[in-house]
């Protein structure tokens, strides 16, 4: 028979997104909360100054969240449902599945994604290529976070342990590091803490393209170059690292 | 078909031997139970058949395809439910078997349609809007065969189908597992003796990794010492026959092993002292014992269930 690849894609998609938001629309609400509430208490704490800063920062830690989600998913279905044995011995390959389980994080979000991006176009100031940009960053954020949370999904046995990742994961590269504010806030020697983690650069680049922090077009190379290679030793070693088939 | 093994051997973490040197050739068609005590390396070794897992070393083939070397082609021709696969929750039993189908390549449509086919000649078709998690154990299982059923593989693993379940949930897959062998190979693994020699139409004993024989049902049985059993309704007899082997049970009852010639000596004393019994041929319980012994404890190289 002819094998649609664009079915299986659509199998992990429908599985992990869209069934699960069929059957529980509560779940809606689930990827919005987050990154709104974070979003509401720095926007109130700052008498509304850094509300732009807070729109493109929930749009991080939305793409962190989403990517870095597919480690407990695949956990789940892998150790608890025995799911992935399935799939494995199917004709479905790793790679079909991997990709087709990023989307459905990404559509899993698209509400919050929706809904940020209105505030985006209400209270962000940007032009088209500052937007285009802000795409680009938001778009490796998802990748180097789909790449971290595979990964992580090939050393975790059950859901505790891959909860427990999940907990050391999210304040590591979304609520301590300056995604919600600008890096300039962080007092010195503490602000080179900060560029341990990836989303710092993330941050610069998005930030500088709203106006609201200032990035030096070296700086803005440079956190290009990190953001980049970082995905790709991530990527590398999702796929190095990965068991598939199991040895 | 066939499957073919030569020198299999799995070792775990350098330590935890599931398989030893294990070799086999044989034709298959109908049902092939695998059985074995916990550790013996039923699972490791439908799971290296399915692909799922590779092997420390040796070959194994299925339907001429090695299973390293051609996974990708044999993936094609093979479905696989899992030891302890469970339908996801959050989807409604049409979503399950659809999603599978999707996952091998059919479209939505197709699938759609397969599911609804699979679910209707398993009885779940009432079921197949309803979330899964409100599903019964024995209909969650049934789902599990649906899901594979459904697709096209003429080969399908099974791992312990029906553990966990009720006789009456068990008969009734059994049910379906002999309808199904009709135009597919089913491999089966099971704890259940009775189970494996009612489905098997050849049968694979495995004891600490090792093959202890292969065949059908009357093939072993002719290769064990005692092929009959003489069951005696009391616990108070006194048998003098070299030969035989004599085992009393809790429920006064004394059971005697031995060759059909053994057996018929002893007819004579227990109806001349109007001592009720039967004569049965050795069932693969019997003939799991004669071969594996009953010694508790399995394998001390145990990690898990393998």
């Amino acid at each position: 028979m002819k094998r649609r690849i664009g079915s299986q894609i659509m199998a992990s998609i429908l599985v992990n997104a869209i069934y699960a938001m069929i059957n529980y629309p509560i779940i809606l609400l689930n990827t919005l909360l987050a990154p709104l509430a974070i979003l509401a208490v720095v926007t109130f704490a700052s008498h509304g100054t850094l509300l732009p800063v807070a729109v493109t920062g929930a749009l991080i830690m939305n793409m962190v969240s989403s990517g870095t989600s597919i480690q407990q998913d695949l956990s789940h279905l892998k150790n608890d449902m025995r799911l992935q044995d399935m799939i494995v011995s199917s004709p479905t390959t790793s790679t079909i599945y991997i990709v087709g389980m990023a989307i459905s994080e990404i559509v899993y979000s698209i509400p919050t994604i929706a809904f940020l991006i209105v505030l985006h176009f209400i209270f962000v100031k940007t032009t088209i290529l500052g937007g285009f940009i802000i795409f680009l960053a938001l778009a490796t954020t998802f990748t180097f976070s789909v790449s971290l949370g595979f990964f992580l999904s090939t050393f975790t046995s059950d859901i505790i342990q891959s909860w427990g990742f999940s907990g050391i994961i999210s304040p590591l590269l979304t609520t301590i590091p300056p995604v919600y504010y600008p890096i300039t806030y962080i007092p010195y020697p503490y602000r080179y803490l900060s560029y341990l983690s990836p989303t710092t650069y993330a941050s610069e680049i998005v930030q500088s393209q709203t106006g609201v922090f200032h990035l030096g077009f070296q700086n803005f190379v440079i956190s290009w170059v990190v953001l980049i290679s970082i995905t790709v030793v991530l990527g590398y070693l999702a796929v190095r690292r990965s068991r598939w088939r199991e040895v | 078909m066939r499957i073919a093994t030569h020198g299999l051997t799995k070792i775990y973490d350098k330590k935890y031997q599931a398989l030893d040197q294990l070799t086999f050739n044989v034709d298959l068609n109908g049902i092939f139970s695998v059985i074995g005590r916990n550790g013996a390396g039923k699972t490791t070794l439908i799971r290296i058949l399915s692909t799922e897992l590779l092997p420390t070393s040796g070959t194994a083939f299925v339907n001429n395809l090695d299973v390293v070397k051609d996974a990708t082609a044999l993936r094609n021709e093979i479905a696989v439910v899992p030891q302890e696969a469970r339908p996801l929750p959050w989807l409604t039993p049409l979503q399950t078997v659809s999603s599978y189908l999707m996952w091998r390549g059919y479209s939505y449509r197709e699938s759609k349609e397969r599911s609804k086919d699979a679910l209707r000649s398993l009885g779940l078709e009432n079921l197949e809007k309803v979330k899964n998690r409100k599903l019964s154990g024995g209909q969650k299982r049934k789902l599990m065969v649906a899901t594979v059923i459904a697709s096209e593989a003429p080969i399908i693993f099974l791992d312990e189908p029906t553990t966990g379940l009720d006789y009456v949930s068990r008969k009734e897959m059994w049910e379906i597992l002999s309808r199904l062998k009709k135009d597919r190979l089913i491999i089966l693994t099971t704890h259940y003796l009775e189970e494996a020699e009612i489905l098997g139409d050849r049968i694979m004993i495995l004891d600490k990794g090792k093959l202890a024989d292969i065949g059908s049902i009357d093939e072993l049985r002719s290769k064990i010492k005692f092929p009959y059993v003489l069951r005696i309704m009391s616990d108070n007899v006194d048998i003098n026959e070299d030969g035989v082997e004599i085992k009393r049970v809790s429920n006064r009852q004394t059971l005697v092993y031995g060759t059909a010639s053994k057996i018929y000596n002893l007819v004579p004393y227990l109806v001349t002292n109007k001592i009720k019994f039967t004569v049965e041929q050795a069932s693969l319980g019997n003939i799991f014992e004669q071969y594996v012994g009953e010694e508790d404890g399995g394998d001390k190289n145990e990690k898990e269930d393998w």
